[in-house]
């Protein structure tokens, strides 16, 4: 089980490594230096200096990598080109907000998507488990930025309900939870469908099995079976899914941030990429890859300790 | 409560996207309280379908027809609640294959808690304590560390020995194991049945037996049924069956039972040609095909049961009583 | 494991005439199929089915609610947003295929190269595969914008550049399953050629499968494309796109909220229509391909 996680744990390391690199050597493949692309054609030379040296770009490339990754080691990701203030600031100020967000969607996506397609194999064959099966391609397919949009123009500016944009008043729970609802269910919406598609797919292999016939032939009630007997093996692979798909709520998030001026790192990178921010583009980019590349890798060890079959062939 | 068991004119079929598939055709079968009895027949003769018909498990695409008459109550007229409130109370299923019996990812003592559903007067508690005293009664030791394992942490005999104990726990009134040895290995399968000739001992409910191995049914049953291609084709006491078989298939099953030679032969005797189509059954005799006695009628009629002596019969138009 | 790659061979071929009825007769793919085919007419057509110009300004007329001269109203500039929202098809349809084509042909070759090539070769390139695939796409998306600055060819490039790697895998895959199987390896013991190998047995092999997989990605990008759109990093204004028809919708939803209604439908649509053709598609050719995650 160590041997495993360090092993994962190593590649993981290899790619964040490996894709700084591309990026710094991308920098500097692409013609016309960065500080003259961000400030404009009409920059005067002076601002220009500054700005390449506050990039670093007045060093080597192999140099500014170097210096990248001995300063990230010590929590310094750099300044950001505009305000002079330090990236990991920015990325702790915005990092909370975007895990709550993924957080919740995540959450809610399961606690609906789980039992709908539990109760899809209850009543599989049947229309509800049709209804079910469309209704999950659909939510799938629409674009979460979309339902974003649309849940804004209905509940927030024409119902009312809940706010249109933010993250809710610092300290004020109440308030950051009302500005969670909509975002989080706009991201949620889809993956209740892929999720209750998951669970089906998997759980009709499971309800095959011998120990399905034993748990029927001592006349257990089928939700049971369904519930705990099937659900425990079935959730193994859904939760795997789950996990590489986390970088699709990723994804969500930086859309429905910017939908709902949400102060998260979606919103924090998007600023950052259309004003050729290079710093926080990097430092956002490494932080965000390093804490996906963690629970990949967290999943594959949470799976292991779901399984006990798998458990003991790591102990052993 | 428990009753006498009458399977009546029993037929199942699976509709199939190839066609009906035709698995047991009028089937009769009689058991008694405190009786052992025994299904024999080579792979695809029917005997699954007859225990999934009794455990009341079989599939969505099956249709049965005739009745299963359980102490006077028909088990196929029952809606499905019923049935259900009925497995693993009345009637209890040793599974063919220990591996694979058991839910890989819950322990022994969390599915075997969960298999006394029907016991609603007893706690938690009092449902563990069963289960280790009931451990104890099929040989396992240290019961109480054994029912924090999974299933995989187990021998195949020793979860063979669980799944005995899971019966055993419901106190069916109707003890049904399929092909109890099968997956066992050689002293495996002697220990399995040395413990179920045990328990025999203080159980009063009707046991059925399901093998293809003809040496676990005459070490364990009282009576026999021989069964080939869907159907019944001979029945009686395990001395008449296997001291006195009329029927040629039986014969020819016997003759085969590699157990019944002294010395090592260059080759096993073999039954020549091979199982009818259950989804076309021939007219007439199922066994005419394969049989050596074959003449003018077995390919014209359906043979009737013979009656021989006691509750011995035979369904062969080469038989007379 | 030679039966078990000629049966996986031999099944689409065999299959393959009745496919346009088998996919009609599921009611969800008729209706996809007809979406899709609109869309395609519309992309293709636009310039004669658009009422007016998608750039035509004229502001005395802005953010005027729908109307006979106006079907879906008009924008902030006072340009005919059924004018726009027809482009934006063509915008989003044009970029969808070209970028996934891309991806298709550079999984395509890649893959054949790991599968095909030297062992050492093929190491290397499933690590790139495979620490591309472990990366948030957005975040090496993002980091691609930035460098190559937004537009239109930037767009494609990132899609390219995020897609290719499951194209590869499966490519590979597929590769390495078919070289072992018995008349490749007759085909070997003939000194037959690579080139001959590869393009007359392992080629029309390997494409079906990776057909459905670029089906089942077009809905995909033409969400990327509207969404990169949507945050000022997609095509560049005043090109029509779904995505910034919402952004302006999006700043003006207070007072004009047709505008976002109007700007999201199309994208719904296709983007249904796209996934159920997809899943039609795969569920007649190859029902183990894995689902499409949402997006």
């Amino acid at each position: 089980m160590l041997a495993y996680a360090v092993k994962r744990i190593g590649l993981g390391l290899l790619i964040l490594v490996f894709v700084m690199v591309v990026m710094y050597a991308a920098v500097f493949l692409v013609p016309g230096d960065p500080a003259t692309v961000a400030l404009g054609p009409r920059a005067t030379p002076e601002l220009k200096k500054l700005l390449i040296e506050r990039m670093g770009l007045d060093q080597p490339v192999w140099w500014q990598i170097v210096e990248f990754f001995r300063n990230a080691l010590t929590g310094n990701l750099g300044y950001d080109v505009w305000s002079n203030r330090p990236v990991s600031t920015l990325v702790i100020e915005a990092l909370p907000n975007t895990l709550i967000l993924g957080l919740a969607s995540l959450l809610t996506a399961l606690a609906i998507g789980v039992p709908l397609g539990c109760l899809s194999v209850m009543r599989r064959g049947t229309l509800a488990d049709g209804v079910i099966g469309v209704l999950a391609v659909s939510v799938i397919a629409v674009p979460s930025f979309v339902v974003a949009i649309y849940s804004l123009l209905v509940f927030a500016v024409t119902l009312r309900w809940l706010p249109a944009i933010g993250a809710g008043e610092a300290g004020n729970m109440a308030s950051q939870f009302k500005a969670l609802i909509l975002p989080a269910l706009a991201i949620a919406l889809g993956w209740v469908g892929y999720i209750a598609r998951m669970v089906r797919a998997s759980m009709m292999e499971v309800m095959g099995e011998p120990h399905i016939r034993t748990a029927r032939s001592f006349g257990l009630p089928e939700w049971k079976i369904v519930s705990k007997y099937a659900l425990r093996i079935a959730i193994i692979p859904t939760i795997s899914l789950v996990a590489v798909g986390l970088g699709s709520i990723l994804s969500s998030a930086v859309f429905v941030e910017a939908v709902f001026s949400r102060p998260g790192i979606g919103k924090l990178i998007t600023d950052a990429v259309s004003t050729r921010n290079y710093p926080v583009v990097m430092g956002t980019v490494l932080i965000m890859t390093t804490i996906y590349i963690s629970i990949t890798i967290a999943a594959d060890l949470l799976i292991a300790r779901l399984d006990p079959r798998v458990r003991d062939v790591f102990r052993g | 409560m428990s009753g006498a068991l009458a399977v009546r004119d029993l037929s199942v079929r699976y509709e199939t996207a190839q066609g009906a598939v035709h698995a047991l055709r009028h089937v009769d079968i009689e058991a008694s309280p405190g009786e052992v009895v025994g299904i024999v027949g080579e792979s695809g003769c029917g005997k699954s379908t007859l225990v999934t018909a009794l455990a009341n498990l079989l599939p969505a695409n099956a249709r049965a027809d005739g009745a299963i008459l359980y102490d006077g109550v028909d088990l196929a007229g029952l809606d499905a609640r019923r049935q259900r409130m009925l497995r693993g109370d009345e009637i209890a299923l040793i599974g063919q294959d220990p591996m694979t019996a058991f839910n890989p990812v819950l322990t022994i003592g969390d599915q075997l808690v969960d298999f006394q559903h029907h016991r609603r007067d007893l706690g938690r508690a009092e449902k563990r304590a069963r289960i280790v005293a009931m451990l104890g009664r099929v040989g396992i030791s240290d019961a109480e560390r054994r029912m924090k394992s999974y299933p995989h942490e187990l021998s195949g005999g020793m979860r063979q020995r669980v799944a005995i104990a899971a019966a055993l726990l419901t106190d069916p009134g109707l003890l049904i194991a399929d092909e109890p040895t099968t997956a066992l290995d050689v002293t495996m399968e002697a220990q399995i049945i040395h413990l179920l000739r045990e328990l025999r001992r203080d159980y009063n409910g009707i046991v059925i037996v399901v093998s293809h191995h003809l040496g676990v049914i005459a070490e364990l049953c009282d009576r026999v049924y021989v069964m080939y291609a869907g159907e019944v084709v001979e029945g009686g006491d395990v001395d008449a069956i296997f001291h006195g078989a009329r029927h040629p298939y039986t014969r020819a099953l016997l003759a085969c039972d590699p157990a019944g030679f002294p010395d090592r032969l260059e080759r096993l005797p073999t039954i020549p040609g091979s199982l009818p189509s259950l989804t076309v059954p021939p007219t007439g005799c199922v066994y005419a095909p394969r049989c050596e006695r074959a003449f003018a009628p077995c390919g014209l009629a359906e043979p009737r049961p013979v009656p021989l002596s006691g509750s011995h019969m035979a369904r062969c138009h080469a038989v007379s009583a | 494991m030679s039966s078990v790659a000629e049966a996986s061979l031999s099944t689409p071929a065999r299959r393959r005439l009745p496919m346009l009825g088998a996919l009609l007769a599921d009611p969800f793919t008729c209706v996809a199929i007809v979406l899709v085919a609109g869309f395609l007419v519309t992309a293709a057509f636009a310039p004669w089915i658009a009422p007016y110009s998608p750039l035509k300004i004229d502001v005395l007329h802005k953010l005027q609610p729908p109307s006979a001269a106006h079907w879906f109203g008009t924008d902030h500039l006072g340009r005919d947003l059924l004018s726009r929202v027809i482009y934006g098809a063509r915008t989003a349809l044009t970029i969808a295929i070209v970028s996934v084509a891309i991806a298709g042909a550079i999984g395509l070759l890649l893959g054949l190269i790991a599968g095909y090539g030297p062992r050492w070769l093929d190491a290397m390139l499933v690590l790139t595969f495979d620490s591309l695939n472990s990366l948030p796409m957005i975040m090496f998306a993002l980091a691609i914008i930035t460098v190559l600055g937004a537009g239109t060819g930037t767009l494609i490039v990132v899609i390219a550049a995020t897609s290719f790697p499951s194209y590869a895998r499966l490519i590979r895959a597929q590769t390495l399953a078919l070289k072992n199987s018995d008349y490749i390896l007759a085909e070997r013991l003939i000194d037959a050629s690579a080139a001959r190998i590869i393009f007359i047995h392992l080629l029309p092999n390997v494409v079906g499968p990776l057909i459905i997989l670029l089906s089942m990605d077009i809905p995909v990008v033409i969400m990327v494309e509207a969404g990169l759109s949507f945050l000022g990093l997609g095509v560049r204004p005043p090109t029509p796109s779904w995505g910034s028809i919402l952004y302006d919708g999006y700043t003006s939803i207070r007072s004009a909220p047709f505008m976002v209604v109007f700007g999201g439908l199309p994208l719904v649509l296709a983007t249904l229509g796209f996934t159920f053709l997809g899943e039609g598609l795969r569920d007649y050719l190859d029902p183990r391909l894995q689902l499409r995650r949402p997006s």
